[in-house]
């Protein structure tokens, strides 16, 4: 009983910081509050005996993004304007969206039941064998390095592959980056010259292809 | 953050534990909650912390840019030999039972290597990612 | 009825969640705010893995002659990897903020509308 109010009261926490995170203006104050955010998300699942999980979002929520995030925000500023078009359409949408997903949770099996599918295919195999197999106490070590070692492979490959595009975009100097920063002023030549070139080609397509890229 | 002298002093006496924690939840993560992602995203915060109470300029004397991005391709060269030296020695690609001379013994040998491979890539990746933002002029 | 909102109280706070993210995304304009969207919704994907693979009355999957029921190791993994694979591309969306800031001077949505519709 004792673990369902921890649960209920992490998970409100929860909600109320995301709310929170949606209506400030100022920037700062939402980084800080997703660190939060990400701290209550690390109890959460030390309350549902993911403590490996939440070791990692622990480290790397509430250290290594908001430290990330803060350091942008010395970059760009830090004031959020008023949002310049009116909220019902996406309002709608969510609601629309949250309802059907809301609506197919009733098909899920209930929380914390030892027979639901997903805790019946291969966890047992894992739970039963791996200390005979693998031999290691912490079965989630076992299972990320070594029974889904190509999985893991292809992570480390993911994190490695988005180290170098933000090296891509961020190492070179502030201006000698012709290519990228000049892009909107060859464009804008480009288009100018559009009209001149293309009628010999194609006199149809071009004026209407050029009237969408306009009002887009 | 030059003339904060209750930071510098804080965080020179913290780092080295920060150090000492990201290595053993690096070893100590096949018996608890650790592993290697968990070991290089510490290990990281140890440099990004000295990086911002110390400057970029001495964090990146501490830890060469140089050497930081050689090591994040090091760590994914190191987790993919693992797998070749399973497939040179006859078996499948990431298959550790044939690295020792029992296979658990050999899988714990292979899960110590990639582990440490995890660690390294993450840790530099994150260093790496660090520098790149804060070393961006306004 | 206590009993169906007890059985599925997680997964609603997920679902909510995942919409607060998605409306975040969809409604703000402030390029860096989305990416704090997106974060809170990837979170609630987290939350939502992590619930399904818990047990009743089991301990955290670390094995131990102590206990004889633990919770399903499985989603635990997929999620590991993915929070650190979510920060790695939390950074590269950052950079493509900053570069944005820095060739077009705001990373307001509807300032770059205009500014790419006058080019």
């Amino acid at each position: 009983m004792i673990i369902t109010l921890i649960d209920i009261a992490l998970l409100t926490f929860m909600g109320a910081t995301a709310i929170a995170i949606l209506r400030l203006r100022s920037l700062f104050a939402v980084v800080m509050l997703s660190g939060i955010y990400s701290l209550l998300a690390a109890s959460m699942f030390v309350a549902l005996d993911a403590v490996d999980v939440a070791f990692t979002e622990a480290a790397v929520g509430a250290g290594i993004s908001t430290v990330l995030m803060i350091t942008v925000l010395s970059l760009t500023g830090e004031r959020e304007r008023a949002p310049g078009h009116s909220p019902i359409l996406p309002m709608i949408v969510v609601t629309l969206t949250g309802a059907a997903l809301i609506y197919a949770t009733f098909d899920m099996p209930a929380f914390g039941d030892a027979n639901a599918p997903v805790n019946l295919h291969v966890a047992p195999r894992y739970l039963n064998d791996s200390m005979a197999e693998v031999g290691l106490p912490n079965v989630v070590t076992s299972v990320l390095a070594s029974y889904r070692g190509y999985d893991t492979l292809g992570e480390v490959t993911v994190i490695f592959t988005a180290a170098v595009a933000v090296m891509m975009l961020l190492g070179g100097r502030k201006g000698d980056d012709a290519g990228f920063k000049n892009e909107p002023e060859e464009n804008s030549v480009a288009d100018g010259d559009d009209p001149a070139d293309d009628p010999a080609d194609d006199p149809a397509d071009d004026p209407s292809g050029k009237n969408g890229k306009g009002t887009a | 953050m030059r003339h904060h002298r209750v930071l510098r002093v804080v965080s020179k006496l913290l780092i080295p534990f920060i150090m000492l924690f990201a290595l053993y939840v690096q070893f100590h993560g096949d018996f608890g909650p650790g592993g290697g992602f968990q070991a290089g995203v510490i290990m990281a915060s140890a440099f990004i912390l000295y990086g911002l109470i110390f400057g970029l300029e001495n964090a990146r004397k501490v830890a060469p840019p140089s050497v930081v991005t050689k090591l994040v391709a090091a760590g994914v060269l190191i987790y993919a030999g693992t797998g070749y030296a399973g497939l040179l020695k006859g078996a499948n690609f990431l298959d550790y039972n044939v690295l020792g001379a029992t296979p658990v013994g050999g899988q714990h040998l292979g899960i110590l290597i990639i582990e440490f491979g995890v660690g390294t890539t993450v840790a530099a990746a994150m260093v790496t990612i660090f520098f790149l933002f804060a070393g961006r002029e306004r | 009825m206590l009993q169906v909102i007890l059985d599925h109280y997680n997964y609603w706070v997920a679902v909510v969640l995942m919409m607060i993210g998605l409306y975040t995304v969809v409604a703000r304009g402030n390029l860096i705010k989305k990416i704090v969207g997106l974060n809170i919704f990837q979170t609630s994907v987290f939350l939502l893995y992590i619930t399904m693979g818990k047990v009743t009355g089991g301990t955290a999957p670390i094995l131990d002659e102590r206990f004889t029921v633990y919770s399903n190791p499985l989603p635990h993994v997929l999620i590991l990897t993915a929070i650190v694979v979510g920060v790695a591309t939390t950074a590269l969306g950052l950079a493509l903020v900053v570069r944005i800031r820095e060739s077009y001077g705001t990373i307001e949505e509807d300032e770059l509308d205009l500014l790419d519709g006058e080019t």
